[in-house]
């Protein structure tokens, strides 16, 4: 294992059964530094984060967080899920997730007011409807409450999944501005799962691509090329560069070239219209 | 007769204590029966407890003991037949038929009073004995002690069962304990409304009290008052107008409360927000094109 590094896998291995999610993968997060996970579905980037979260064990290899083996809870490594709906009706407040974030876990009974959520919460300029219940609130609001959740315990590792996924593009920028602020202040650690690089690309330092059981990591620049892809998937991908934007096409699979195929994952392509508009553009939810 | 001369009897007050005890652990779990979507399992736990009732009565002429017995055998079996809520209810749908089948199979057998099978399905807290008193004490005591302890986990494992476990919340382990305390609840409701009409302490309070609020003290605070205004008011109640149920009050006084909570809680429960709407926040920390 390498010093100081924030996260370190050495011959990484995890399998399903015999179905091998990945394999041998090695990797040093040194602090401080951005890392893309990329992959399309099925791949196993969500596992690894929970490999890093200590929910998962690895079938072979090892894994560090600050040079100790993963733990669950760990105070030093935060957590921002997906954005998923709340029931309108939940009996809890957007600052009351963010509470959840700091002694959730902890025994007893609800604290609703502390500082120290309070000034999360102003962080993340969600004062103004923290006090709403969570469930009413639009899906841009509640992941701003979601970081909230996550660095009020000041952590020194962010692992994110997929915490832009159904945001408008306005919302993603905000998102991934408020993580990028985080980590340059305190110097923390970021961990991404996104299928979509192109919202996250100008923060990240490296990417790690994950597809059908290989894996390549390195820059942007020395991961996302056609021939690197096109080796990882076993089969013929293009990487096109339309204006900044990073645009992944399967050989195979409906879509027309540069229509819906902007995500950093090749063939079936999810129809996500709005976002070609990468400067605001319609962001109805 | 009048409310004071009952409350001078013995029997009333061991009543008004039983009432009031189950409907503070009523009032207690329902935001969670309702948030984790359990509805049902409250349903089919108190069926069940039909069944345990009706078999303890006949074997031990101890409905309470059976119904204890009867809803643990259920949170047993629902923990390990339905991990996910859509299985989760279709095999309680599935063991609640056949429980009930059992049930009314035992009270055929029954040669004791006749009123003992509407005890058990619509409550009598007058039948309840000095010593079922006790166990129902008991009982309480053990749900607020959990509940009092896990509060804030079961919450966050609730609401957000991702990110808790991720926290390091034992969210499955909690699960299993609240079916336990369900149980638990669900057999001392049953003593006092009746195994039909448990759903009554169990949820509306709860149901009602998510109207007013989203602060999760205050709606855990608002369900246990109007459990006990239920409960209580509709045991008065059944002092004044003895040939009626005290259940027939509860559920009523219960259903009250639920019906004007919905009423006045758009206006109580959005007060604390600003209008907000769907409009876009500008903010210190936003992209380069805020909306």
């Amino acid at each position: 294992m390498s010093d100081g590094a924030a996260v370190t896998l050495r011959g990484a291995t995890l399998r399903f059964g015999h179905h091998a999610v990945w394999e041998n993968l090695d990797l040093d997060v040194t602090p401080g530094e951005c890392l893309a996970i990329l992959g399309p579905n099925g791949s196993g980037k969500t596992t690894l984060l929970q490999v890093l979260l200590g929910l998962l064990p690895l079938t072979a290899g090892a894994v560090s967080i600050d040079g100790h083996p993963p733990r669950r809870g760990s105070p030093a490594v935060g957590y921002v899920p997906q954005q998923h709906a709340f029931d309108r009706d939940l009996p809890v407040r957007g600052r009351d997730l963010v509470q959840f974030g700091l002694d959730g876990h902890r025994r007893g009974l609800p604290r609703t007011r502390s500082r120290q959520v309070d000034a999360a919460v102003a962080a993340v300029g969600a004062t103004a409807y923290a006090g709403a219940p969570i469930g009413q609130l639009s899906g841009g609001e509640q992941q701003r409450l979601r970081i909230a959740q996550a660095l009020v315990g000041e952590p020194r590792l962010l692992l994110c999944d997929e915490p832009l996924l159904s945001l408008d593009p306005s919302s993603q920028q905000e998102v991934v501005s408020l993580i990028n602020q985080y980590r340059q202040t305190r110097g923390a650690t970021v961990v991404f799962v996104t299928h979509e690089l192109n919202p996250v690309v100008r923060v990240v330092d490296r990417v790690l691509y994950v597809a059908s059981g290989r894996w390549a990591a390195g820059s942007t620049e020395d991961v996302m090329t056609t021939e690197t892809l096109s080796a990882l998937y076993g089969a013929h991908i293009d990487v096109i560069r339309v204006h900044d934007r990073l645009v992944v096409v399967g050989g195979e699979g409906p879509g027309g070239i540069g229509t819906h195929h902007f995500d950093a994952e090749p063939a079936d392509a999810r129809l996500d219209h709005d976002h070609h508009h990468p400067h605001g553009g319609p962001h109805r939810r | 007769m009048s409310i004071g001369f009952f409350l001078q009897q013995p029997f009333a007050q061991h009543a008004l204590l039983a009432a009031t005890l189950v409907a503070i652990t009523s009032g207690l779990i329902g935001p969670f029966v309702v948030t984790r979507g359990m509805a049902f399992a409250v349903h089919g736990t108190a069926e069940l407890a039909f069944t345990g009732a009706a078999a303890g009565l006949l074997i031990a002429n101890n409905p309470v003991a059976g119904a204890l017995i009867g809803s643990l055998v259920v949170a047993a079996l629902i923990a390990t037949l339905g991990a996910r809520q859509r299985e989760r209810d279709s095999a309680i749908g599935a063991i609640l038929a056949f429980g009930m089948g059992i049930g009314i199979l035992l009270l055929g057998y029954y040669r004791g009073f006749a009123t003992a099978a509407t005890n058990i399905l619509f409550g009598n807290i007058f039948g309840v004995s000095g010593s079922q008193l006790l166990v129902l004490v008991v009982i309480g005591a053990v749900v607020v002690a959990v509940m009092g302890t896990w509060y804030r986990p079961l919450l966050f494992a609730s609401v957000d069962p991702e990110v808790a476990a991720a926290r390091g919340v034992p969210v499955r382990g909690l699960g299993l304990v609240f079916l336990l305390v369900l149980a638990l609840t669900v057999t001392g409701a049953a003593q006092v409304v009746g195994t039909l009409l448990v759903l009554s302490l169990a949820i509306t309070p709860a149901a009602a009290a998510q109207r007013l609020s989203a602060n999760p003290r205050r709606v855990a605070a608002l369900s246990i008052l109007f459990a006990v205004i239920a409960a209580d008011g509709g045991l008065l109640a059944s002092f004044e107008a003895s040939n009626v149920k005290a259940s027939v009050f509860i559920t009523s006084i219960s259903f009250g409360i639920y019906l004007l909570a919905r009423l006045v809680g758009p206006a109580v429960r959005e007060q604390h927000h600003h209008d907000h709407g769907h409009d876009h926040h500008p903010s210190p920390t936003a992209g380069p094109h805020p909306g």
